[in-house]
Parts: structure tokens; sequence; C-alpha cells
């Protein structure tokens, strides 16, 4: 790993000012992805800028929504008894994120600003059509993930919550990667309020998509019987070593199905 | 280069590091700690894990900069008084281990699930709790059946 010059801002507005000042620098959260990829050289910052000395927050449960501060680590999320009880989905979600230890560590922040093609997260944002709140600005979910590992955010903008809606039920179902235990194919599915249905995938592509076939079946009569005969084309989704662009296609109808008997 | 100071199994340390040095590098190289082990280096065997305020972390996907401050706990801190901890003395007794490479992070992983599940584990949830920690010798057999031991015993 090549050395770069570490800082550990205790504010917002001072991560900001420290990236901007940075030649080429990069923001730390959780580290569970970029120092794996600093090892291997992929990326190699003139400066670090570790967000973790940042106002953690944590969990808050609102009347209509959940906002979960950035800085919150994976294990925490999963164990919040107002967010388990208001969205479920997003509870099993963190929890099954990685392994105890990953969960210790990562945090949503980290996840979401990274965007993984096959992290978990972007999923239940997608889904719930969550908000990303950062230093500058509220995005929009639908607005905030633009591609494989690219996002709406400027490089020198730090995310600082994500709120999530509370839906009428939400479920997420995954087929994680045996070794990575990444999701080879995990869809979240959420019944809003006045009834409309999204549903999210994630891993099968080169970014996280919805299924509007599956929403408008799902919306008439929300149960996994409605979603049989329904299959999602493998045309454009990820093929290797681990499954092909057929499997995953496949994998999507049945991941769909137990996230919809799963929700809560 | 930068100074950092935690402490290290009840002791406070200092040492002046790199920004790029790990949790792990910084225990082993500068400590003399070799009890935790860098098997993967890439987050996944669980080798290097150990206890940063409390919690179950791998070390090798930790900058030591930013546990400036930490309570850090290692293998080398959980035996007392020249006595082995509870899930020390239950890996030795039900031979949770072959070549013991992966054990001092079997230990710690599973001194953290207690802390998070409580002294009544069943096999499933040892296994799934176990998920971060690789071990290519013994088959899992012997070490569940430690966990769930040494678990009871603390």
């Amino acid at each position: 790993m090549e050395n770069f010059a570490y800082h550990r801002p205790a504010k917002v507005a001072d991560a900001v000012k420290a990236m901007k000042k940075a030649k080429d620098g990069k923001f730390l959260s959780g580290g569970h992805t970029l120092i794996p990829a600093l090892k291997q050289g992929l990326a190699n910052p003139t400066d670090l800028i570790d967000l973790s000395g940042l106002n953690k927050g944590g969990v808050k449960v609102g009347a209509k929504s959940v906002t979960v501060s950035a800085g919150t680590a994976h294990a925490d999320v999963a164990a919040d008894k107002g967010l388990k009880k208001a969205i479920p989905g997003v509870a099993i979600l963190a929890g099954g994120i990685g392994d105890p230890h990953v969960r210790h560590r990562g945090t949503i922040g980290g996840s979401v600003a990274n965007n993984d093609p096959a992290a978990d997260y972007p999923s239940a944002c997608l889904a719930l059509g969550a908000t990303i709140h950062t230093s500058e600005r509220k995005i929009p979910a639908e607005k905030f993930f633009t591609g494989m590992f690219s996002t709406a955010l400027k490089s020198s903008e730090v995310i600082t919550a994500v709120e999530f809606p509370i839906p009428k039920k939400s479920g997420y179902a995954k087929f994680p990667n045996p070794a990575s235990l990444y999701a080879m194919v995990g869809v979240f599915v959420a019944q809003m309020g006045d009834g409309s249905v999204r549903v999210a995938v994630t891993g099968a592509g080169p970014g996280v998509f919805r299924v509007p076939e599956m929403e408008a079946a799902l919306a008439k009569n929300f149960s996994a019987k409605s979603l049989e005969g329904l299959s999602v084309k493998s045309k454009g989704l990820n093929s290797d070593m681990h499954a092909s662009a057929e499997y995953r296609a496949h994998l999507i109808g049945v991941m769909a199905r137990r996230a919809v008997t799963a929700a809560k | 280069m930068p100074a950092i100071s935690m402490t290290v199994n009840g002791q406070k340390v200092c040492g002046e590091v790199e920004g790029r040095t790990l949790l792990v590098e910084f225990l082993r190289d500068k400590l003399g700690l070799t009890g935790t082990h860098v098997g993967c280096d890439t987050s996944q065997c669980g080798a290097c894990v150990v206890h940063v305020d409390g919690k179950a972390v791998k070390s090798c996907t930790a900058l030591a900069m930013a546990c400036e401050g930490a309570q850090v706990t290692t293998i080398e801190g959980l035996a007392k008084n020249g006595k082995l901890h509870q899930m020390q003395e239950a890996f030795r007794e039900h031979h949770g281990l072959q070549c013991g490479f992966c054990t001092p992070g079997m230990i710690m992983a599973a001194v953290d699930i207690v802390k998070r599940k409580g002294k009544k584990l069943d096999d499933e949830t040892i296994r799934h709790e176990l998920e971060g920690n690789i071990c290519r010798c013994t088959g899992y057999h012997n070490i569940v059946a430690a966990v769930k031991a040494g678990a009871e015993a603390m």
C-alpha cells in the first residue's frame, strides 16, 4: 500500500475543507472496501480523510421516515429496535452484510457512497425511495446511483445521513456469494402507504435497478404468487465465474418471491 | 511520522506510524504482539480479529491511526494471572484447533459472540456467527463444540 497523509476531522465542514486542499484525496468510512482497494493499488490517494471522527448520531425514527446517520455501522442498524419495527427489511439487510466483524466496522454512508454493484444498501435506498443527505444537499436515490461504482456525489461532498420513508411493508432476500458474502442477487421489495410497490435489484447488473413488471404485479396483489411466471431478461446482467447472466436472471425471480414472502 | 496512542490489553502504548500502517502491523511489528495473525490480508479469513472498544474487528482492515485513543484487546490480553481464559481453555479441552493459525481470531470472535448472544449458544448460531472466520484444518466440528463449552463456562 502506498503511503498517504491521514486526516481525521471532527466536523463535516473540516472534512470538506481537507478534501478541497488535497491533491488527490479520498474519504474513508469503515474502510472495508477502500482499504482492500488501497492494498491492491486500485486507489493511490495522496490524502485519506477519515470520517470516523465525525459525530455518529445513529438511528432516528420519526413519524414518516427513519434517518440513519452516515457513520452508523451495519451492526448498529441491524440491532436498532425502532428501525427493526418501522422498516424490518432494512434491519434484515444490514444484519446480513458480510460477517459480524465487517458489520462492526462497515457503515451505511460508506456503502452507499461506494455504490458497489453487489452491495446491499443501494437496493433498500432505491426501493424505499430514500433521500441521501450530504454536506451540500439532499439527493433522491433515483438520482444518486448513476452506475457501477459511481454516484451523483461531487468529489468534496460528504454523505451525512440516509433517510428512508417508512413503508407499509418491506422485505429483503439475497443469494450471497459464499466466499465474499456479497450479493450475487439481492432483491428489496417495499409496499408504500399509498399501495404502490417498488422492487430494486442489486448484484445482478452493473448497478442497482428497478423491475417495473414486478412492481405492477405486486401493486395489484402483494403476494409471491403474483410474481409467478414473471421473468427478467438476462441481457445486460453480470456474468462471471460465480454465475451466468441467465442464472442471475432466474435468481431475481426467486429472491423477489422470497422478499415478498418475508415482507413485514 | 505521526504518533498514536491507545490502550492495548489494559496498558497505555504509543508509537510512531505511517498513515498506511494497519492496526495489525502496529500490534505485531511495533508492539511485538504476534498472537494476532494475518491470514488472507483481504478481510475474509478472520485470523486477525481483535476487539476495538469492545467489538470484534478485522485488524488487517483498520488503520492504526483510526484507532487513536481506542481500547484494544488481543489474544494476549485474555489470559489473566497465568490462567487461560475460559474460551482458550475450552479450545484446548475440545481440541478446537489443529495447526492453530486461525485460533486467535476464532477465540476473539467467540468471546465477542458470547458478549452479543449470551452463554447459551446452539450449533446453528455458532456456525452462522463464525461466518467471518475460516479454518482450513478442522472442519469446524470441534471449534463449534469448543465455542459452546467456552460460552457456558464464561
